[in-house]
């Protein structure tokens, strides 16, 4: 194992530094916000005319958020542009369930007559056989926020979510 | 073990001296190493555990696959290949249970696709050095831990046990491939699930 453990041990240990969440526009002053570790900040803007930017500043990472979360929650069996285990999933939010073209889906979602709506994605991500009784997949979510921030990001792949 | 070796049998090979006459419970009791009896089953929860079992078969399936292009990739390392085919060991210790259990409920288990599907599935062509090789296997191992724990909650009681062992062996190759990738250890208990 010598061998082996100098080939894989011996690629020196980094450190990265996994930041918390920072927001683009203003300052503690200016809104309120909680952090919640792993979540995704919840502001509640003070001043009107920052409204906009805010918001598109929380919404922007609350996608980033979920990009990591797709990635390693949903990422052994999905991947954006490629039919694997499951269906690929740019443009997944507003598509009509079980039609994405070339994957081989179970009768439950092919019979759903579901469309992905954010608030279906969100029930099918907690539990997709409550969903589709029948389905293949089994994967369950069970913190929301993770939902929420996953489906922040599929409908930033999407076109018809913009 | 060369990469020239790791050419996989076929699946018909692999399952053709598994026992029929295991019943559910038996193969879990075997598969987890302790003993219970199994409660009743509809016939909808099993025909959804086998749904769900093929999903898991399909992504052993691909695991597998990946370390076979990798191995042959001729971007790793000898010391790597032989590691890589290690935990290609495992995940076809994992598909012929899976395999098993499907067959046991009445099931037919899913087929592996062609090499050509995976090696478009998972963007080999990216793949440029071993560090390239290793991010994917990370990716995919983490992902697999994840997907096991995950879907425990909608699996029957006889197969909580099998997935989370699945789940733990996931979770050790992404821990080596973590750190031979320089990662730092995470902070935050929890790591998975």
């Amino acid at each position: 194992m010598g061998t082996k453990a100098s080939t894989w041990v011996g690629i020196g240990l980094t450190t990265t530094v996994i930041g918390g969440i920072l927001l683009a526009n203003g300052s503690q002053s200016q809104q309120q916000t909680r952090h919640v570790a792993g979540n995704v900040a919840e502001i509640a803007p003070s001043i009107p005319s920052l409204a906009l930017p805010v918001t598109m500043a929380a919404a922007s990472n609350h996608a980033a958020a979920g990009k990591k979360l797709y990635q390693a929650k949903c990422g052994a069996c999905h991947s954006l542009d490629k039919n694997r285990v499951g269906p690929r999933h740019r443009n997944i939010v507003g598509k009509r369930a079980g039609t994405v073209s070339g994957f081989r889906y179970s009768n439950a979602l092919k019979k759903s007559k579901l469309t992905w709506t954010a608030k279906n994605l969100d029930a099918w991500l907690a539990n997709p056989s409550k969903l589709a009784p029948g389905t293949s997949m089994g994967f369950r979510l069970t913190k929301a926020d993770e939902r929420s921030a996953i489906i922040a990001y599929l409908k930033s792949v999407s076109r018809k979510a913009k | 073990m060369t990469a020239s070796e790791l050419t996989m049998p076929s699946r018909r090979a692999l399952i053709g001296g598994a026992s029929k006459t295991l019943s559910v419970a038996g193969l879990a009791m075997i598969v987890s190493g302790c003993s219970y009896a199994a409660a009743p089953t509809s016939a909808g929860a099993t025909s959804q555990d086998v749904e769900i079992l093929n999903a898991a078969i399909a992504l052993e399936h691909e695991g597998i696959a990946a370390y076979q292009i990798a191995a042959t990739s001729g971007l790793l390392q000898p010391a790597v290949v032989e590691i890589g085919v290690t935990f290609q060991g495992h995940h076809k210790g994992h598909r012929d249970l899976l395999i098993k259990a499907v067959e046991q409920l009445g099931g037919t288990a899913t087929e592996e696709q062609s090499q050509d599907h995976y090696v478009e599935a998972l963007g080999v062509a990216s793949l440029k050095n071993q560090e390239d090789v290793l991010r994917l296997a990370l990716k995919l191992e983490r992902g697999a831990a994840n997907a096991y724990l995950g879907l425990i909650p909608s699996l029957g009681n006889d197969f909580h046990q099998v997935a989370a062992q699945m789940a733990g062996d996931e979770a050790f190759h992404a821990a080596i491939l973590a750190s031979a990738l320089g990662e730092s250890i995470p902070k935050a208990p929890l790591m998975f699930g």
